[in-house]
């Protein structure tokens, strides 16, 4: 097992420097964020020659990349256009789009797989009908919809909560947001927990387990859920990575400054060094929640062995 | 072992549910505090915070409670009237003396004088320092030994500059400009104080000026809190006890939040919703004239543009744009139908003049599809108009101008948008002249002048001629014009100028842009300075 981890993890080292130099590349082919500092004139030569100085893009690209690469070894993501460190940046923006997952995360998990394990049992039963429509209308409507539809009643409307989230975004403010990122997600873990639920139930296992005269919570928690876990686990860990990254439209309709928020205004002023310094950091979470995915295989079932 | 393990899993899990929704429970504390403090929609600055290094609204927005020039624009009627200058004298529109009033400070205390504006402008010029508005100190004499085309500087401070006394300093410009003080009003031209230069990033992470207003503190990238400043000396002191500036990471959010009373002011109403403003706000949504302009500008670096005939082409499209419609059904009013090239902020005696553009910027679908023929059609048969589209609504009135000419040549291909996806690409593609058709271009003017109206943008090669359009007669009028000593005159010149930018469309004048904001019912004394920035230190919160 130790030696399996070790091996995944020198494994990601060619795919970070893999996954830099692209996006380093595709921010690269945008063109000239000077032009963009001056408003609607240009900027006069010699100051718009100094900025690019500044910021090392009067060099050629390769050696902008391995600057750039040298400076993070030693923990420099840059200077951002506006005068602050990336590194400053990533210090406010984790933490809170952290949260906001950890949010997403744990409705993923309670009320996902609560959902799929009931509907699994009942197949066909009007609750198993009932659920199916619902995730269904849920995957059906784009997360923008439901964000702002959900900020006008319960924060305009009925003024359940307040429509935006303050600037330290704690953990209270942030349960509707999350609730709304997590929402697409929810439903297909609900689709997925029930689907393998229903398969298992029918195995000799489940039957033997019955047979033994064994309680039914202690059938269903113990030995069908969790081996019907696997794909969920599968599912909910891939998600990590793309609700982090994925999060910019729920962090804009709810004004959470996290890590969207800051991509997306990195990409509008072609700030090469803060989408980069993001985009990498994203890149080893996503890495990291894979491996951590492949981990959990082994504890849920015995069968499966790394050597 | 391992159940035990996931049960444990699930009640840390429901553990944490739990408490994060008991927090939850609170949530909503109103717009402000008492004390009179109201909250205002922000955007984080683009540039660093200085003086001489912002240009775009958000950082104005700060600089403008935070400082004090020796103009100040008046909010309402635009004009330039002294604030921190006792006199400005000249004899020649070259040579100025300036008294600096006695009796104004910084907040830290340390005395506004001369020499705290000479040593910003210094600092400004500077190229070293990499301010973005250093061509603001352009006219001023040796400003090209501090602030080179190529190579490094030669000079560290500008030769035109001499402090003479305590109060008194002497600019010399390198040419004759007669309107140079009514410039002084712009956020550049700022005194700063000695902390500025002794310990910079303190500075920068606490600006301090001499406004009526100074900074409690600042998060970057999320809110800067300002409150009044008790001793500040000026006429204009603030009729609140401050403002919070807060961070937006969207204009449709802070408006949400201001419907449903977290926010106090809102100075950017989106698009999407200035249909409902009127309706949700009632009285407390405020549309007023502001100083900016948008046009059609056109590549004349591309040969079928720049031809005799290419003027009545650009005629012909002017007329075809029906304005009067798309200002009324997209913009919803915000914006009113162009015509002249300057802005109506300015006021018959600063130069505006309604009508100027006359039959050509009327709608005559008939007309204009002759005039465009006449000049032997669209080159190339059809026009791509360039944009960019990540920000405003470019998107919305640029298919609805292509549609309107669409109609009027009645070919639905004539004109197509043409989006780039970001402003920094949009800039770069146009510094480049790689623009394959007219393309959006819009002024907000940095002072109230006629001058900034024209001068920036038709020039030879000026900073904003973004199209290279060049003609010797303007250029010849403008010079007289700067060099008249009256002002009258100089805006009589002025106009003359503008009239050879008609009879050339050097553009195509579109609308004027009305800034919009919404308001609380806390607030009340709410208005729009012609930069369609509010006037914070005026607004009184109940």
């Amino acid at each position: 097992m130790g030696r399996y981890v070790i091996r995944r993890l020198l494994q990601m080292i060619p795919v970070f420097i893999g996954a830099t130099l692209l996006i380093f590349l595709m921010v690269n082919v945008m063109g000239d964020p000077i032009a963009g500092l001056c408003g609607e004139r240009q900027c006069d030569p010699a100051t718009a020659a100094q900025l690019r100085s500044q910021f090392g893009l009067d060099k050629p690209v390769w050696q902008q990349y391995a600057t750039y690469m040298g400076h993070v070894f030693t923990g420099d993501f840059g200077t951002a256009f506006n005068g602050q460190k990336v590194t400053e940046l990533m210090g406010t923006a984790f933490p809170i789009t952290i949260r906001l997952t950890i949010v997403a995360i744990v409705f993923e998990i309670i009320i996902g797989i609560t959902l799929g394990v009931i509907t699994g049992l009942r197949r066909g039963r009007p609750v198993d009908s009932g659920v199916l429509l619902l995730t269904l209308v849920v995957i059906s409507v784009p997360t923008f919809v439901t964000g702002l539809i959900v900020q006008l009643l319960l924060g305009v409307k009925w003024n359940v909560i307040s429509p935006s989230v303050s600037t330290a975004a704690p953990l209270g403010e942030l349960i509707v947001p999350g609730l709304v990122l997590a929402s697409v997600s929810l439903a297909y873990v609900t689709r997925l927990t029930r689907t393998s639920i229903a398969e298992n139930n029918r195995s000799d296992y489940v039957r033997t387990a019955i047979a033994k005269g064994l309680p039914r919570h202690r059938v269903i928690t113990r030995h069908l859920l969790r081996n019907s876990l696997i794909p969920v686990i599968t599912f909910i860990g891939t998600d990590i990575g793309a609700l982090m990254g994925g999060a910019i439209v729920t962090e804009r309709i709810f004004n959470i400054h996290g890590v969207g928020y800051q991509l997306y205004q990195g990409i509008l002023r072609q700030n090469t060094q803060t989408v980069v310094g993001f985009v990498t950091i994203l890149v080893i979470i996503f890495l990291l929640a894979n491996l951590l995915v492949d981990v959990l295989y082994a504890v849920l079932d015995p069968r499966i062995r790394y050597a | 072992m391992r159940a035990a393990t996931h049960a444990k899993w699930a009640a840390g899990a429901l553990a944490v549910a739990l408490t994060a929704t008991a927090c939850g429970g609170g949530g909503g504390s109103g717009g402000g505090g008492t004390d009179g403090v109201l909250s205002s929609s922000w955007g984080d600055p683009q540039n660093p915070l200085e003086p001489a290094n912002t240009n775009e609204v958000q950082g104005g927005k700060v600089l403008d409670m935070v400082f004090r020039g020796l103009k100040r624009y008046n909010p309402k009627t635009a004009k330039a009237e002294n604030m921190l200058a006792e006199k400005i004298d000249t004899k020649d529109s070259t040579n100025f003396t300036i008294t600096v009033k006695d009796g104004w400070t910084f907040s830290n205390g340390e005395k506004v004088t001369a020499k705290s504006f000479v040593d910003a402008w210094n600092y400004g010029a500077n190229l070293t320092n990499n301010q973005r508005n250093a061509y603001f100190f352009g006219q001023i004499d040796g400003y090209t030994a501090v602030h080179p085309d190529s190579g490094k500087p030669t000079a560290t401070t500008l030769s035109g500059l001499k402090v003479t006394g305590p109060q008194t300093f002497t600019v010399k410009l390198s040419q004759k400009f007669s309107t140079w003080p009514d410039t002084l009003g712009y956020a550049a031209f700022a005194p700063l104080p000695s902390a500025f230069f002794k310990d910079h990033a303190a500075w920068l992470a606490k600006p301090v000026g001499n406004g009526p207003y100074s900074i409690d503190s600042y998060t970057k990238g999320s809110q800067m809190s300002l409150r009044k400043w008790d001793n500040y000396p000026g006429p204009d002191k603030a009729q609140n006890g401050g403002v919070d500036l807060k961070v937006y990471t969207d204009n449709n959010t802070a408006y949400t939040d201001l419907t449903a009373g977290n926010l106090d002011l809102v100075d950017d109403v989106p698009a999407s919703q200035l249909k409902n403003a009127p309706a949700d706000l009632g009285s407390r949504y405020i549309n007023t004239p502001a100083g900016i302009i948008q046009t059609l500008a056109f590549p004349y670096y591309d040969k079928a543009w720049n031809t005799p005939d290419a003027v009545k082409v650009r005629t012909g499209l002017s007329m075809a744009i029906n304005r009067k419609q798309i200002t009324e059904t997209i913009f919803q009013k915000t914006r009113t139908p162009a015509t002249d090239w300057t802005s109506p902020v300015l006021g018959t005696s600063g130069g505006y003049q309604a009508g100027l553009c006359g039959k050509a910027c009327d709608y005559d679908p008939a007309a204009a599809k002759k005039l465009i023929a006449d000049g032997g059609g669209l080159p190339g048969g059809r026009i791509q108009l360039s944009y960019n589209a990540d920000t405003g609504s470019h998107k919305d009135w640029i298919d609805a101008v292509c549609n309107s000419i669409n109609n009027t040549l009645g070919n639905d291909r004539a004109c197509v948008g043409r989006p780039i996806g970001t402003f920094a690409d949009f800039r770069s593609q146009i510094t480049q002249q790689k623009m394959p058709g007219p393309f959006r271009a819009g002024w907000q003017m940095d002072y109230p002048l006629i001058q900034n109206f024209l001068q920036p943008l038709y020039f030879t090669n000026a900073s904003s001629n973004d199209g290279k359009w060049t003609n010797a007669q303007f250029d010849k009028l403008v010079n007289e014009a700067n060099a008249e000593t009256d002002t009258q005159t100089a805006i009589k010149k002025f106009q003359q100028a503008e009239g050879v930018v008609r009879d050339n469309m050097a553009a195509i004048p579109l609308w004027y842009q009305n800034g919009s904001a919404g308001y609380s019912e806390r607030l009340s004394n709410v208005a729009l300075n012609p930069f369609s920035v509010p006037v914070y230190n005026e607004i009184k919160v109940s």
